[in-house]
């Protein structure tokens, strides 16, 4: 016999796996009334509430960092957070988000900064809802709400544009296009100094 | 001629007539509430709520469904044969009222003024009658797979046709104690011989051996082999769509139902009410058998949604060992221990003798199944036994009860 001839391994392991082993059981049928014990199992769960969510009429409340759909969030003064940078589209994995920047100008700012989303797109027939996108924004412009009922009936209308996800106006915020606060610069901003919009700027309170 | 089918035997053409209407609208009601009643049973032993959108708590849910099948576009396949595929599920639907024209629903009541009973008509062979629109109906089955020029309807009607034959078998031989007893065969008559005990007490095996096979007949849960959806896609339905498909799916409850009224009548007195309890038929005239007999048939049903909420389906070897080799043998030695019990009672013979051999068959029972059991045992055993194995010459995993040695 040569010796490139494979030997059977010896080790203790195998023996005692070997004298250890035993035959497999628990595949004969249960007695009779053993079997009759499913019948009872059924009968008895009628009689147990049900679990069910009677959806449309009762809503359960999410848990609170349950990814919904998208929010692109404002500064206390109402201007944009979002830079239009483009790292959440890159970080999509499903390539549901389609940005397109565009530079802030005297007249035309919506973001402190250098510039801001021309286009913003969601597509939610193709999101899944990872929440990379959310990660992935260097401005937390871009977060999830817990909103979930986003179905609807057509294609075109589930690509939801900057309008539907910018997050709503509050109180001592002024629609954009409009300046920076005075004296402030995107640092100002993006470190949170800014509380609401300046007295100059004709915030409807 | 009994005094019992001569009651029927004077009804005017027009009740007859009005009758047959009947049945055929009770069918049709009873499966709409036999439909929602199985999916809220069936929902609440999943611990879920079942169908409560249409109507109050859901109630229409089969009047909806009935009106969605109707207005669906009806495919006829290419490959299909047209005649006989229009034909089958009309077969199916057709015969499963049959099966009703025999089954008496009340005692003796006044319909308009004439002493009458709820049922068609009462005729000396009522059973067999039975027995035979319910293999026609399973044509319909057969038929509806093979003319759907497809495979996996084939697969089903094939199976359907074997299941049928298996089981009618058992179910016929379920009946011939009963005809024994009661020393009919028509339906009237065997509720007539209940009057004091049950079947369903006094032949046990009987009732038993018709519950199961029953089951095996309407191709339900757990011998729901003939549509198993994760085998067959739908089985013999697969190619059926719109109103060919709700025929199907009517000729299958009306079926259930009328299995259920047939066990009643066999073995559960029929409409009269359970005797020893006190009740009388005067309480709302004879129509107060109705609703024993509607309480029969819902329990009866009942027990088809139990089994379907908590039985997984049979393998198809399994169904058939358990048809051929369990329920056919067993209805067989049962039948010959009726009939001798039978005989010795007419021929007189005394309570002594009757005694002995009553003794003499569950002892014979007793120690056929522990021999069963032992050689059963044996049986296991020898499966369980591992032989020495002879040392390998190869690398191998760890085997039970396997040398391993060193090669030289």
């Amino acid at each position: 016999m040569s010796d490139f001839e494979l030997q059977p391994k010896r080790s203790d392991a195998i023996e005692k796996a070997a004298s250890e082993s035993v035959p497999v059981t628990g595949q004969e049928a249960s007695p009779f009334f053993k079997q009759l014990k499913g019948f009872w199992v059924t009968f008895s769960t009628m009689f147990k509430k049900p679990l069910v969510v009677e959806y449309p009429e009762v809503k359960v409340e999410t848990q609170p960092r349950f990814h919904g759909r998208h929010q692109l969030n404002r500064y206390e003064d109402g201007l944009e957070k979002c830079i239009g940078c483009e790292l959440c589209a890159w970080a999509c994995p499903a390539d549901a988000i389609y940005v397109e920047g565009e530079n802030n100008t005297e007249e035309n700012r919506l973001s402190p900064g250098e510039r801001h989303a021309k286009v913003y797109q969601i597509n939610y027939l193709r999101c899944i809802f990872c929440g990379l996108c959310i990660e992935a924004c260097p401005t937390r412009a871009l977060t999830m709400t817990n909103e979930y009922e986003i179905a609807d009936d057509k294609r075109e209308k589930l690509i939801w544009e900057k309008e539907d996800l910018l997050a709503p106006l509050r109180a001592g915020m002024l629609m954009p296009p409009h300046p920076m606060y005075p004296g402030a610069d995107h640092h100002t901003y993006y470190r949170g100094e800014i509380k609401e919009a300046h007295p100059s700027q004709e915030v409807n309170k | 001629m009994s005094e019992y089918a001569s009651i029927l035997l004077d009804d005017p053409v027009w009740m007859i007539i009005v009758k047959g209407l009947l049945v055929f609208i009770l069918c049709v009601l009873l499966t709409l509430a036999a439909v929602y009643g199985e999916r809220k049973i069936v929902a609440r032993m999943q611990l879920r709520v079942g169908p409560n959108r249409a109507g109050p708590g859901g109630m229409l849910v089969s009047l909806a469904d009935g009106v969605k099948l109707a207005l669906k576009e009806d495919i006829i396949p290419k490959a299909a044969d047209r005649i006989v595929f229009i034909l089958a599920p009309v077969i199916s639907a057709a015969t499963c009222f049959l099966a009703f024209a025999v089954i008496p629903m009340t005692g003796v009541v006044s319909f308009f003024g004439e002493e009458t009973i709820m049922q068609l008509t009462d005729i000396p062979v009522g059973v067999l009658y039975v027995l035979a629109a319910t293999s026609i109906g399973v044509y319909g089955i057969v038929l509806a797979g093979w003319s759907s020029g497809s495979t996996y309807p084939l697969l089903g009607g094939l199976r359907s046709s074997a299941q049928v034959i298996s089981y009618e078998i058992a179910m016929g031989l379920s009946f011939v104690a009963v005809f024994m007893y009661a020393g009919s065969m028509s339906t009237g008559d065997i509720v007539q011989a209940q009057s004091q005990w049950w079947n369903a007490v006094v032949l046990f095996p009987s009732f038993v051996i018709y519950v199961i096979s029953m089951v095996g007949e309407t191709n339900r849960a757990p011998f729901d082999l003939a549509e198993a959806e994760g085998e067959l896609v739908g089985g013999f339905h697969t190619e059926y769509s719109s109103l060919k498909f709700a025929l199907f799916f009517l000729a299958e409850y009306v079926n259930i139902i009328a299995v259920s009224a047939l066990a009643t009548t066999l073995f559960l007195g029929g409409p009269s009410a359970p005797p020893g309890l006190g009740f009388t038929e005067s309480w709302l005239g004879g129509w107060f058998t109705f609703i024993w007999f509607l309480l029969k048939v819902f329990l009866f049903f009942f027990l088809f949604v139990w089994l379907r909420g908590t039985l997984p389906r049979l393998r198809y070897d399994q169904f058939m060992k358990f048809g051929w080799k369990v329920l056919i043998p067993v209805s067989v030695a049962w039948i010959l221990v009726v009939a001798t019990l039978r005989l010795l009672t007419q021929e007189g013979a005394s309570q002594f003798i009757i005694a002995a051999f009553t003794g003499g068959v569950v002892l014979a029972v007793l120690i056929a199944t522990s021999l069963y059991e032992s050689s059963k045992k044996k049986a296991e055993d020898a499966a369980r036994y591992v032989p020495e194995m002879p040392a390998p010459k190869f690398p191998v995993p760890a085997l039970p009860k396997a040398k391993i040695e060193e090669v030289e």
